[in-house]
């Protein structure tokens, strides 16, 4: 069926969405906080690495920074990779209903993924790991 | 997904040869593309051998030669020949440039394959339908916005004020940046693109307008404006030399700083 849509109401569309800046900001802002995070994991995965499993709740347990500093690795590298994954499926994926599909996905799979991780630092680091 | 083979009947197939006259002494093959939408066939490349004497240094006087003596079959547009109208955008060599300003000497190997905008549906040969980018261009609304009443003479402007203006009004709308934008391509029903965000800032930044609030709403969106992943292809392409990545990364700075 031909559209009788005019060129310059179809590129209108539904208008601006009036959001976007505060997702912007947020990759932005994630970025820069993985930076020194991500050292700080890679120190401490290799610390973690020359130990046991009693060595490394001992780690855990031994002060507050370790454990803190994990969890929020976890939680600030979760909301970025979901940021991240979330531009991939706008950007290629061009059927309405799959592309909603697979945003859901990605955030429910991320949250799920980065609770477990979150609880399972507590778990240990608050002394039930024993 | 995105769709990443052309569907069937788009496929472009091997087309006709025109050989070169025996006198020719200097010849390079033209690879074009060539489209008749009258007909039932399928798009094709024609392969045109052409005596380089006998025509000027640039591509567009290729075209010229070719429609004039070897196939006047073949459309293409054209108008100004040097480079300021952007009629005869198209992708040469495999990168989009105006054939006016761009000399077949400059097209590296052997053959020069030419074919119409990238992405853009195809009216006849070289000729794409513009009307959507044309319509996206109107959509952000490329005029002074003013609400105090209009002064005696004309509404005034400092040098340095004017400078600012500078890298971004010489853009002539030859649609290079935008054909060439990946994300462009697979969203290019809601993505502005770098021709009309390069204006929408055009418009943003000029001291006398006074809608600057209003147009970054407009612009606000995950599609409109934040499907530019700076992958830069509209900088390298610009035939005028001009920055459109740039431009929309002021944009974004925009947006920052009304909420920072």
């Amino acid at each position: 069926m031909a559209s009788y849509r005019t060129p310059l109401g179809r590129a209108r569309g539904l208008g601006a969405a009036k959001h976007g800046v505060g997702a912007w900001i947020a990759e932005r802002v994630t970025a820069v906080a993985l930076v020194p995070l991500v050292l700080w994991a890679v120190f401490a995965g290799l610390r973690l690495a020359a130990t046991d499993y009693y060595g490394a709740v001992e780690w855990l347990t031994s002060s507050a920074l370790n454990p803190v500093l994990m969890g929020l690795f976890v939680i600030v590298g979760f909301m970025h990779m979901h940021a991240g994954l979330r531009v991939v499926i706008e950007d290629y994926i061009e059927k309405h209903l799959t592309r909603a599909g697979l945003l859901l996905l990605n955030l429910f799979a991320c949250s799920l993924i980065g609770a477990l991780a979150v609880f399972s630092i507590l778990k240990v680091a608050l002394g039930g790991a024993y | 997904m995105v769709q990443l083979a052309l569907p069937k009947n788009s496929r472009v197939q091997k087309g006709k040869h025109h050989a070169a006259p025996a006198s020719a002494t200097k010849v390079k093959t033209f690879k074009i593309y060539r489209y008749d939408p009258e007909g039932t066939e399928n798009p094709r490349w024609d392969t045109y051998d052409v005596d380089l004497e006998a025509c000027g240094p640039m591509v567009l006087d290729v075209l010229i030669h070719i429609k004039n003596d070897i196939d006047p079959t073949l459309a293409f547009r054209r108008s100004c020949r040097e480079g300021v109208c952007g009629s005869c955008a198209m992708n040469i060599g495999g990168r989009n440039t105006l054939a006016c300003t761009h000399g077949h000497a400059e097209v590296p190997g052997k053959d020069c394959q030419i074919s119409p905008l990238p992405h853009m549906p195809v009216i006849k040969d070289l000729i794409p339908d513009m009307s959507m980018f044309y319509a996206q261009y109107a959509s952000i609304e490329p005029w002074l916005h003013t609400t105090t009443p209009e002064p005696q003479t004309e509404w005034r402007q400092s040098p340095e004020d004017r400078e600012k203006l500078d890298g971004l009004y010489e853009c002539i709308l030859c649609a290079c940046c935008s054909t060439s934008c990946p994300s462009y391509w697979w969203n290019g029903d809601k993505y502005l693109g770098p021709a009309a965000l390069l204006h929408a800032y055009r418009w943003l930044i000029d001291s006398r307008d006074e809608a600057t609030g209003d147009r970054l709403d407009e612009l606000e969106d995950p599609f409109k404006l934040y499907r530019c992943h700076t992958i830069m292809n509209c900088a390298q392409v610009c035939p005028k030399g001009l920055n459109p990545a740039k431009a929309i990364g002021e944009i974004k700075k925009m947006l920052v700083d009304r909420v920072v």
